[in-house]
């Protein structure tokens, strides 16, 4: 396979901090070989930049694997690039053509302030997990494996659930701004286990609630479903809405037995 | 070169929340209190405007009878309950009904779509969808779902337009006579700008219905995988049925089929002669 090379012109926001404005600014990138990421094809913008005297282009990364969910970029309109179940550090600019325009900007959401150019907070997420994103349990020596018996279908769907990295994109894809995806993710992989199942009425609640201290309501387009690098399914959405309704009848029921 | 940020001496780099959050009110109403619970309202009350739709739909078809069933199927609505409820109460119930499934309906989306808003901040938010200053890419959403902020407000103008028509006869080119609904109907209906209207509308509805139907599933939360595949098919479903039956009602106006000149009642202008008249062409079809 031999290595070929193309040359791209980049649109990258540059904004210096968050109450900065920030604007679009041109980078020629020369010689990108097809075979790299395009997390690094950003590494050798940045190097150029530096050798030139200039502020190098803030962005995030960290495991470049696609399990970490650290990267983020909206890449020509898209959450992570043109491909279906990729992170930006999976996307290679063999996708790219020659001589290709390619517009980066942050994730936008009014609940992720931009930190630096790309470098954003998702703080707001973590607010989310530590409304009840977790479960309560006694931490002794390690139980027997198979102790608690969870059902094929059920490990199966909470797996699925559980794939979420947490990266934001459904928040950034969504024309609502709207968490619902990460949200039901969340809630879903604890929900639909047994270990997850005494806190679970409590759970959806307060989760739900402090989403929506955020973010906005979802209209059921299903962008996230496309953004999102772990392909995590709407039909998590729908597990949460029934939950979420039920747990207001639920919880009314657990408060009046004190 | 030092940097330093901006913004790093304030807490501009912490996510603020969108809004403040209230006591919680009883029961039933703190499900309106959230965004997840007002689409749930948007969607029961949806399934109720769908059945109403449907069922205005069906019980037009009987313009296709003649001017005098028409007539009997409008009096049979006033007479809803039989002998034993008084007249016109029961119609009452499903009008006040009708009207608070609206209300709601429309309050829960415009109450959702600014919290939209509020949460898209740092983007723009043009037409009812957070916008990119670099442009972003739908990939799922479809022309159904981007426009709902947009067929919604048309379909309730239409409805004003609708009512001030052939409910309240406010508009000159109808003619209005209380209690001939085949002439007021073929009277407004034979205008071409009219019946542009009744088209452009109804195809707002149609694409209103087409994401609505999916969409609430969805807001229910009434979601199983070996179902999920019906779901589109029965929107579409619905949408065409919706569509191609309230279009029959305009199109074979202008084409000729409901014409005022079969109205053998159309010469009355007062309340009482058009009953009268059609009470009569009843009797004697009757006998």
């Amino acid at each position: 396979m031999s290595e070929t090379t193309i040359n791209v012109t980049l649109e990258v926001w540059r904004q210096n901090g968050p109450a900065d404005k920030g604007h679009f600014e041109t980078y020629e990138a020369r010689d990108i070989s097809t075979d790299s990421s395009f997390l690094e094809m950003l590494d050798i913008v940045n190097e150029q930049l530096i050798k030139e005297e200039k502020v190098p282009v803030t962005f995030e990364s960290d495991c470049r694997e696609g399990i970490c969910g650290t990267c983020s970029l909206m890449i020509n309109g898209q959450a992570h690039g043109p491909n279906k179940g990729q992170a930006t550090c999976q996307l290679h600019m063999r996708t790219f053509k020659n001589g290709d325009h390619i517009t980066i900007e942050p994730f936008r959401a009014a609940s992720f302030p931009v930190i630096k150019d790309l470098a954003i907070s998702r703080a707001a997420l973590d607010s989310i997990q530590h409304a009840g994103g977790y479960i309560t349990v006694s931490t002794g020596s390690a139980p027997d494996a198979n102790l608690t018996p969870v059902p094929k279908e059920a490990a199966d769907v909470a797996m699925d659930a559980a794939a979420c990295i947490g990266c934001g994109a459904c928040v950034a894809a969504c024309p609502n701004s709207a968490a619902q995806l990460f949200t039901s993710a969340k809630i879903n992989h604890l929900n639909l286990l047994p270990q997850g199942q005494s806190e679970r009425w409590k759970r959806v609640e307060a989760m739900v609630d402090t989403m929506e201290d955020f973010f906005g309501t979802c209209t059921n387009h299903g962008e996230c479903h496309e953004a999102c690098p772990k392909e995590i399914s709407l039909d998590f959405i729908a597990f949460m809405n029934r939950d979420y309704v039920k747990a207001k009848i639920k919880n009314r029921k657990l408060a009046g037995q004190k | 070169m030092a940097q330093t940020l901006p913004g790093a001496a304030s807490n501009l780099r912490d996510p603020q929340p969108i809004r403040t959050r209230k006591k919680p009110l009883p029961f039933p109403l703190n499900i309106w209190q959230s965004a997840v619970g007002r689409k749930w309202v948007m969607a029961v009350t949806g399934v109720g405007l769908l059945g109403f739709v449907l069922a205005h739909m069906i019980g037009n078809f009987h313009v296709f009878e003649g001017p005098a069933e028409l007539h009997e199927y409008a009096e049979a609505l006033r007479g809803l309950g039989g002998g034993i409820i008084p007249r016109l109460w029961l119609l009452w119930v499903l009008r006040l009904g009708l009207i608070a499934m609206f209300g709601l309906h429309i309050a829960a989306a415009y109450t959702t779509k600014e919290i939209s808003r509020k949460a898209s901040d740092n983007a723009g938010f043009i037409s009812g969808a957070k916008s990119y200053p670099g442009g972003s890419d739908y990939v799922a959403a479809n022309y159904a779902s981007r426009t709902m902020r947009w067929t919604g407000p048309i379909i309730l103008l239409y409805l004003i337009f609708h009512l001030a028509d052939l409910t309240w006869g406010w508009l000159p080119h109808t003619n209005y006579t209380k209690g001939d609904p085949f002439g007021n109907l073929s009277n407004s209906l034979s205008n071409i700008p009219v019946a542009a209207i009744y088209i452009v509308a109804n195809v707002a509805l149609a694409l209103h219905i087409f994401h609505g139907t999916w969409s609430l599933f969805q807001s229910l939360g009434l979601n199983n995988p070996k179902y999920n595949q019906a779901r589109r098919g029965l929107a579409a479903g619905l949408a065409g049925v919706i569509l191609l039956g309230n279009l029959t009602f305009p199109i074979l106006t202008q084409a000729g089929v409901i014409d005022n000149a079969d109205n053998p009642c159309a010469s009355e202008t007062t309340e009482e002669g058009a009953v009268h008249c059609f009470e009569e062409i009843l009797e004697a079809e009757g006998e």
